[in-house]
């Protein structure tokens, strides 16, 4: 897949001695939904703010489409839209002049049929005429993400677009992503929540202090998340795995007094009881079992806290 | 220099005018709300001044430079407006959205610094001429007012306006809140106003006190504007373009360093 936003050596220091970036290496692919995620102050919102033009970087280089986002940034800018993390929108303006005004700052022609579309989508297009302040604050969101298409952009940044949002707004908002990946957008969004980031999310981008630590295929990410394992505490110990169990690729724990069994809980059917049927005509008697599994919760907290 | 990576695209720079037009309507939208508001002030206050300086005063004081002194003033009226609204205008349009957050969508934009400055300030500075027309207009109902050189008022009133908006601009991106943004209007620019000939002509003073008064940028600019009406003035107004010419371009560069180090803008 080509590349469409591709970062490198990205540094930020700011001017109070802070250091949000180090030497971040990311390169995002043309249509993917990409997911990262991190806690606050990693450093999202900083590296979202350096490719749209509105944080400048210390160091490093940003090429959206093939464009220096510093020296051509009309043409890095014009495919970007950005959704803020912050509630930031005017208050006596119009739905509809606002979005329009939107498409104007980025260059482009009126297009009312267009701007009819993105309200229709938002439900936003009963409220046009509406003064902005008069919006509930789901609705000014939608508002924000309804600007932030107004330009038709390639390419979408979410930062934190589903903290503190309703769950019809949520649901809407994800049913909006898929839509417009559908249509070849690339999206990029950050989140707190992993089922989001596993929910929607091809590529995720893992980020602790200021450091991109991990960037994987989802479902890859998954299969590694997605193993279980059976422990069998044995009656005797083993020395070593008799030749009759060698398929199920075991291991022993615990001075041979522990036999592991890993799996991934996605495709296992009859592992486990083909293991435990076999052991039992091998007279192999185990006193106590468990199963444990690493959620994506654990990796996580266990990345971001940097004892991989 | 920066080394250029490879495969990297470049394209000729193309003014943003669709986005200089949004930027310059939203701007004249948010006066077209308040425009009750924004008109009338002026009109009431210029009126107040014509009622006491005018007839109060000026009953007393018939004519200062041959000229009756109700309408001597109006220039200098005219000229203390477009100080003030230039500074408040210009400087409120780009300091609001940086207080709301809203900047952020210019930034992003792919709209260039000058493209910014050029729609705040144009902005501020249309409103501002059409402030001074309407000043100009009520006066008429109070003084009999005479223009000898319109083209020379045209000019002076738009390089004024122009001049102001661009320093409204640079105080609405320096100000950190609404206080300091109040600050430099209040601070300097109605004394150096007052005390630079708006209501009396600075040949009045005594000689010291009028050499002083020759520092203060705001004789020069009130003085050509009033020798456009009369053909009077208290300095040659060849002077008073060079000088107002001269503050423009200081505007024009401090804004210009702005952008170029994004001063107070970007993080
Ligand atoms: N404008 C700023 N000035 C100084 N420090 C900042 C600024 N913005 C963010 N930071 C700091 O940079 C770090 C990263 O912040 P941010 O990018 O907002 O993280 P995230 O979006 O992941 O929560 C934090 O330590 C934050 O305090
Ligand atoms: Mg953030």
């Amino acid at each position: 897949m080509p590349s469409v936003i591709s970062i490198s050596n990205l540094s930020k220091t700011y001017a109070s001695g802070v250091q949000a970036l180090k030497r971040v290496d990311l390169e995002i692919y043309q249509g993917e939904i990409l997911a990262l995620l991190g806690p606050n102050g990693a450093g999202k919102t900083t590296l979202i703010g350096i490719i749209c033009g509105i944080v400048t970087p210390s160091t490093g280089i940003v090429l959206t489409d093939g464009y220096d986002i510093v020296r051509d940034y009309r043409m890095a800018r014009s495919k970007i839209g950005l959704v803020p993390q912050e509630l930031a929108t005017d208050m006596f303006e119009t739905v509809w002049d606002t979005v329009n005004f939107s498409r104007g700052l980025f260059g482009l022609a009126p297009n009312h049929a267009y701007i009819e579309s993105v309200l229709q989508q938002l439900s936003l297009w009963d409220k046009r005429k509406q003064e902005i302040m008069a919006l509930s604050g789901g609705m000014k969101r939608r508002l924000m993400i309804a600007k932030a298409l107004a330009h038709e952009p390639e390419i979408l940044f979410l930062d934190e677009p589903t903290a503190g949002v309703d769950v019809e707004l949520r649901r809407d908002m994800w049913h909006m992503v898929r839509t417009l990946r559908e249509q070849g957008t690339t999206i990029i969004l950050t989140t707190h929540y992993i089922e989001e980031a596993e929910e929607m999310a091809d590529r995720i981008g893992v980020i602790r202090k200021g450091e991109m630590i991990l960037v994987e295929d989802k479902t890859s990410l998954m299969k590694q998340l997605g193993k279980k394992q059976l422990s069998l505490h044995l009656q005797q110990p083993m020395a070593e795995i008799p030749e009759a169990l060698a398929q199920w690729q075991l291991s022993l724990d615990g001075e041979g007094h522990d036999l592991l069994y890993t799996f991934d809980m996605h495709d296992e059917h009859k592992g486990i009881s083909s293991l435990l049927k076999r052991m039992s005509e091998l007279s192999i008697n185990f006193t106590d079992l468990n199963t444990s599994q690493s959620s994506l919760e654990e990796i996580f907290v266990e990345l971001v806290n940097g004892q991989q | 220099m920066k080394q250029q990576p490879q495969g990297t695209k470049s394209t000729p720079n193309r003014f943003n005018h669709h986005g200089v037009w949004a930027i310059y309507r939203f701007e004249l939208e948010r006066a077209r709300r308040t425009l009750l508001q924004s008109l009338i002030t002026p009109v009431m206050t210029t009126s107040l001044y014509f009622v006491v300086f005018g007839a109060a005063i000026g009953s007393r004081m018939n004519e200062v430079d041959g000229i009756p002194y109700g309408a001597f003033i109006v220039p200098g009226l005219i000229m203390l407006s477009l100080f003030t609204e230039s500074l408040m205008n210009a400087s409120f349009g780009i300091h609001f959205p940086k207080f709301t957050g809203t900047i952020y969508e210019v930034l992003s934009a792919p709209i260039s610094a000058f493209e910014i400055a050029l729609a705040y300030v144009g902005a501020a500075a249309t409103k501002s001429v059409i402030l001074g027309l309407v000043i100009l207009a009520t006066s008429t109902l109070f003084v009999p007012v005479s223009i000898l050189h319109p083209v020379w008022m045209a000019t002076f009133l738009i390089l004024t306006a122009t001049t102001f908006s661009l320093f409204g601009f640079i105080i609405g991106i320096w100000a950190k809140d609404f206080e300091q943004l109040q600050l430099i209007p209040m601070l300097i620019v109605t004394p150096l106003t007052f005390l630079g000939g708006a209501f009396y002509s600075i040949n009045m003073l005594p000689e010291a006190w009028r050499s002083i008064t020759l520092f203060n940028p705001v004789v020069y600019l009130i003085s050509g504007f009033r020798w456009s009406f009369y053909g009077v003035s208290d300095v040659g107004h060849s002077i008073s373009l060079a000088m107002t010419l001269a503050f423009l371009l200081i505007c024009v560069g401090i804004v210009w360093w702005i952008f170029k180090t994004g001063y107070r803008l970007k993080h």
